[in-house]
């Protein structure tokens, strides 16, 4: 029984392994500037991870298998250096890994989250409410009109509120179901949740942010490929969750210009 | 005059049924209640998880009879989306409060605390009585909410504001449901509190004499942390299970923002904040999920050791890693929030105690590894139970390393990667360690044995099918398959749907293992072999000492005396490979602790 | 007219040297085997329990602070006036936790055989006098409550009223208890049957209550 569950263990760490050494589901292509140091990070944790998994689960075989059929002589032996030994090597072993992980993951943190949008940043606006996203773009005034929640209705497609008679600034927004940016522009994006907790998701962009309601939380990046991808909602909101999702396209500069002109004339 | 101050209130063994059985003040019948609501709850949440998976795999299935369960919830036998949120759920409220605080703790805790610190009872042992019948009430109100028209909330174990708090504008569920999670969780919170009185205050106060406390056996230790965590953990999930209720039921606005519009209306609350309910929760969250898994860690080396036949390779260090796990614990919370929009320099504040976390656990698994070279390792299914905890800790701990790093966090939060994760650790790993128990205390607790070979078939199944369901969730992940999903609509979910496929399949796989545990402790309970003495396991600590099963002041007239630390296994020049704590024999060569 | 005599209440005190089974003795080097001798005693389970409960009442209202930072953190705090009956209720408790040391010196010396010449029963007015103030600053907070209602101030009101109505309510209700142990307290003592450490803890859980009170004012006071 032993040592059939041994092979079994390490059978078993072996077909763990295959899947990720095969990149059989892989994570989805980086079409971000940032990302590349996300994926160095993911990457570097992969081989330690990696390893130390394939290493205790085969030592954890290689025990039971070695150690479960003691012949009646046998006398118990303390493995080399002890208990002082492995506390030794779990400080300085996983202690530098934790330590080199820690430290070089800030720099791949920063690169979201401590660093401004640049002033030439394209400012979209993404309102989180059950069940959809819906984006918002500034116009040639280049500003935001205020919101006014009392105005918000589904049934006039007026999703954000805006009161388009009243206000000048809100005149010329744009508002749309599918979130379009150029290639290459960074995007300042302005995130607004309408209702409950919801998140903004997109694997290649290697972004994930959630929505707070009472706060206005933004992000910045850059799409580097030109396709469609999709944007889900990644925190649980209600019965449509599963559901939520915007198509995000990233077009060259001059399918975007054509895009939010025909946009803008949808209004 | 006879010293009463100190006792605990000496009770004479009662003679009613009641008394017997329902309202009993005994530590052992309350570990035993503990253990049958744990089982019932375990069975349930075992099927919800089968009706979830199949939901996952087969969406359009109809599931024959479902209807019956909730004829809103299931027109025709197929699962609405709403249902499939509130029986996930329900899954996930059931198993971590009900499965995993109860039965490793509270179960195994209770009947063999005082035992193992030689102690009668415990000393309060009517808030003992107490702690079960409140925790047994806090079961009914989930039960209730899967009745009420609306059925139980969908938000999740985790209950995220606003949605939980803004009624049933929120959906199916968020009126009543809420309400009813709320109270529960609430008495849930209370029940724990007395249990946790009453397992710090036998841990210091009860030992018997010679029981120093480097004496105690490392699952008495392993219980003594968990019950400090308990204490501290459960003392601020009610205040925010309260401060939830309020914003439903007295129009409050503790986690409710101000100007949300839901369905054209805009929501009458204002000034709360999100991110609270997220802080509070998750303080408790933490340790909560440390409080499922130190027992086990205690079980697992105490079962172990007898099985090894030699003690591990540092009692200390284990006991300081468990403490530390526990005290860092406090300080990770933050690692669920790391995009919530909390302070970003939070998170990676957050991010380097989770790192540091690593280091107590690695020194737990590679004392156990260290501690398994050169001993004279016996198989069975308790030790295979342990062995398999091993594996699965590794493998769950392994994954966390992942999740511990902000900028990956970015990939992985919210998706199956952080669903595996859990499931290895929580749903794998200390569920081996509640079997484990089963299998090695059975003798004492029933007088008899669980059938080895049926045993070894579970262990078996088991281990096999638990690798097959949750190793491919990590695969899921990292391809950003989104969690809490009832089903997968999106262009690049859509290809991922055969390993949803292939893990149902796994799943009912790996149900069928526990029913044959099922039958295999019922059976056994009735019709087993009977144990062939009071210490079958050849174990040295004061429960295999006493008689099978103990009788109810756990030791009959004579209180033991303890002389020895608790694992003197293969000790030279010993007349036997074992020497029990009470044995009055003089050892040399042993570097006793204390 | 006869003298009663009351018999002094059986009152344990720890002597270290003796006691029996669980709670005497720990680590009192046993006849033969391995020994050594760390501790002689340990205190008895009520006094440890009521620091493992007080523990846990700290933790709740840790949080509950927490959470007015926590929300303070993304707006200020409405500015509210407390009702000034609080004052007066501070200094209710306060004095309350005077009398019950009083009555605890009281008791404690009477259970170490010294008899006040004038008391031949167990010294129980300051117990009284004690409970009579627990009372009396229950019907205070209650009162500022009612105070409130009838300027139209509820539960609802704004978020500042909101967690004044959680703490003050929360602390009224835990007081709720401490009464009912000094009730039970009491009672013990009329039927001779006080354990030191159950007045001892009791008097604790009631001096707690008092800090924690004056500790939520400030904070109240303070915050809001």
């Amino acid at each position: 029984m032993a040592k059939i569950f041994a092979v079994t263990i390490i059978l078993i760490a072996i077909a763990s392994a295959i899947p990720i050494v095969m990149h059989m589901w892989p994570m989805p292509q980086d079409i971000s500037t940032h990302g590349y140091l996300i994926d160095e990070q993911y990457t570097d944790t992969m081989w330690e991870a990696g390893l130390s998994f394939l290493a205790s689960q085969f030592l954890l075989a290689f025990f039971i298998w070695k150690f479960s059929s003691p012949k009646p002589g046998d006398k118990i032996k303390s493995f080399p250096g002890g208990a002082k030994g492995l506390v030794i090597a779990a400080f300085l072993l996983v202690g530098t890994e934790c330590l080199a992980l820690g430290v070089f993951g800030v720099k791949a943190w920063a690169s979201v989250y401590f660093t401004a949008p640049s002033a030439n940043a394209l400012p979209v606006q993404v309102q989180a409410g059950q069940f959809a996203f819906y984006f918002r773009y500034p116009g040639p005034d280049g500003t935001f009109g205020p919101l006014h929640p009392d105005k918000i209705s589904e049934a006039n497609a007026n999703f954000f509120g805006l009161d388009t008679t009243n206000d000048p600034d809100s005149k010329d927004d744009i508002v749309t179901a599918e979130m379009a940016i150029p290639v290459n522009r960074e995007i300042h994006l302005l995130m607004h949740a309408k209702d409950v907790g919801h998140s903004f998701y997109v694997p290649e962009l290697r972004v994930q942010q959630d929505f707070v309601p009472g706060l206005d939380v933004t992000l910045h990046f850059t799409a580097t490929k030109i396709g469609k991808y999709e944007i889900v909602c990644t925190q649980l909101c209600g019965l449509g969750h599963y559901n939520m999702k915007a198509y995000l396209e990233v077009m060259s500069q001059e399918d975007y210009d054509a895009w939010i002109k025909q946009q803008a004339a949808l209004q | 005059m006879h010293d009463m101050s100190t006792h605990a209130v000496p009770h004479g063994a009662p003679t009613s049924f009641i008394r017997k059985h329902v309202f009993s003040i005994d530590h052992k019948v309350i570990g035993k209640q503990y253990y049958a609501l744990a089982l019932v709850a375990a069975l349930v949440g075992m099927f919800l998880s089968w009706l979830m998976r199949i939901h996952l795999g087969w969406g359009s299935f109809a599931i024959p009879g479902l209807h019956l369960l909730s004829k809103n919830g299931a027109p025709g036998d197929v699962m609405t989306p709403e249902y499939y949120l509130q029986l996930m759920t329900m899954h996930g409220t059931i198993m971590v409060f009900f499965v995993l605080t109860t039965a490793p703790f509270a179960a195994f805790g209770n009947f063999f605390l005082p035992i193992q610190t030689g102690a009668e009872d415990m000393p309060f042992p009517h808030f003992n009585m107490m702690s079960f019948w409140v925790t047994f009430t806090a079961f009914l109100p989930i039960v209730a909410s899967f009745f009420v028209s609306d059925g139980p909330t969908l938000g999740g174990w985790t209950q995220y504001a606003p949605l939980s708090a803004i009624g049933s504008a929120g959906g199916p569920g968020e009126g009543w449901g809420v309400i009813l999670w709320a109270t529960s969780i609430c008495l849930f919170c209370i029940g724990q509190l007395l249990g946790s009185l009453n397992f710090i205050t036998t841990t210091l106060d009860m030992r018997c004499k010679g029981m120093s406390l480097m004496r105690l056996p490392l699952t008495a230790w392993a219980w003594f942390i968990t019950s400090v965590m308990g204490l501290t953990a459960f003392a601020v999930l009610m205040p925010a299970c309260i401060l939830l209720i309020l914003d439903h039921v007295a129009g409050t606005s503790f986690f409710v923002a101000s100007n949300l519009v839901i369905n054209d209306q805009m929501l009458p609350h204002s000034g709360g904040s999100t991110l609270l309910w997220q802080h509070l929760f998750w303080f408790f969250g933490h340790p909560e999920v440390y409080i499922a898994i130190v027992p086990g860690l205690g079980i697992v080396s105490h079962i172990l050791i007898t099985n090894m036949r030699r003690p591990m390779l540092s009692h200390r260090v284990l006991i300081y890693s468990m403490g530390a796990l526990a005290a860092l614990s406090y300080m990770v919370y933050g690692h669920h929030m790391f995009v919530s929009g909390m302070n970003p320099v939070s998170s990676l504040a957050f991010s380097f105690p989770t790192l540091v976390i690593t280091i107590p656990s690695t020194i737990v698994v590679l004392i156990w590894l260290g501690s398994l070279y050169g001993s004279k390792l016996r198989i069975n299914s308790a030790s295979l139970f342990s062995l398999g905890f091993v594996s699965m800790f590794i493998s769950g701990g392994v994954s966390g390393f992942f999740l511990a790093q902000p900028s990956i966090d970015i990939m992985l939060h919210a998706t199956y990667f952080v669903v595996g994760h859990f499931h290895l650790v929580m749903g794998v790993a200390a569920m081996f360690g509640i079997f484990a128990g089963t299998y090695f205390w059975f003798p004492k607790m029933t007088g008899r044995m669980m059938n080895e070979t049926l045993g070894k078939v579970h262990f078996v199944m088991s281990f096999i099918g638990a690798y097959c369901i949750f190793m491919p969730f990590h695969y899921l992940g990292i391809a950003g398959n989104v969690r809490r999903y009832q089903a997968f609509t999106d262009d690049y979910l859509i290809p991922l749907i055969p390993v949803h496929k292939f893990i149902t399949i796994a799943a009912l796989f790996t149900g069928l293992a526990q029913l044959i545990f099922l039958y295999n402790l019922i059976h056994s309970r009735f019709w087993g072999k009977m144990a062939p003495n009071d210490n079958p396991w050849e174990g040295t600590s004061l429960e295999w000492s006493t008689a099978t099963p103990p009788p109810h002041n756990n030791f009959g007239d004579k209180m033991p005396v303890v002389y020895h630390d608790p694992y003197q296994y293969s000790v030279e020049g010993a007349s036997a490979d074992y020497v029990m704590q009470t044995s009055t024999e003089q050892l040399k060569n042993t570097d006793e602790e204390k | 007219m006869a003298t009663t005599v009351h018999e002094p209440p059986k009152i344990a005190r720890r002597l270290p040297s003796e006691g029996s089974g669980n709670g005497g003795w720990r680590n009192l080097a046993p006849a033969s085997g391995d020994l050594r001798r760390v501790k002689d005693s340990s205190p008895p389970p009520a006094s440890t329990g009521i620091w493992v409960g007080l523990a846990a009442i700290t933790m709740s209202f840790a949080a509950f602070t927490s959470a007015m930072i926590v929300r303070q953190g993304t707006a200020p705090l409405v500015h509210i006036t407390l009702p000034p009956i609080l004052y007066l209720n501070t200094l209710l408790i306060i004095a309350s936790s005077i009398t019950l040391e009083l009555s605890r010196k009281q008791i404690a010396a009477f259970m170490g055989g010294m008899r006040d010449k004038d008391h031949s029963a167990v010294p129980s007015r300051w117990l009284y006098v004690t409970l009579f103030l627990g009372l009396l600053f229950v019907a205070g907070q209650t009162l500022a409550w009612i105070q409130l209602k009838s300027q139209g101030i509820g539960l609802a009101t704004n978020i500042s009223y909101s967690f004044f109505y959680v703490l003050t309510v929360a602390h009224a209700l835990h007081v709720f208890g401490g009464l009912g142990g000094l009730i039970r307290v009491i009672g013990k003592v009329h039927n001779s049957v006080l354990r030191r450490s159950t007045l001892d803890a009791t008097s604790r859980y009631w001096h707690f209550m008092g800090a924690l009170w004056v500790y939520l004012l400030l904070l109240l006071w303070m915050k809001l």
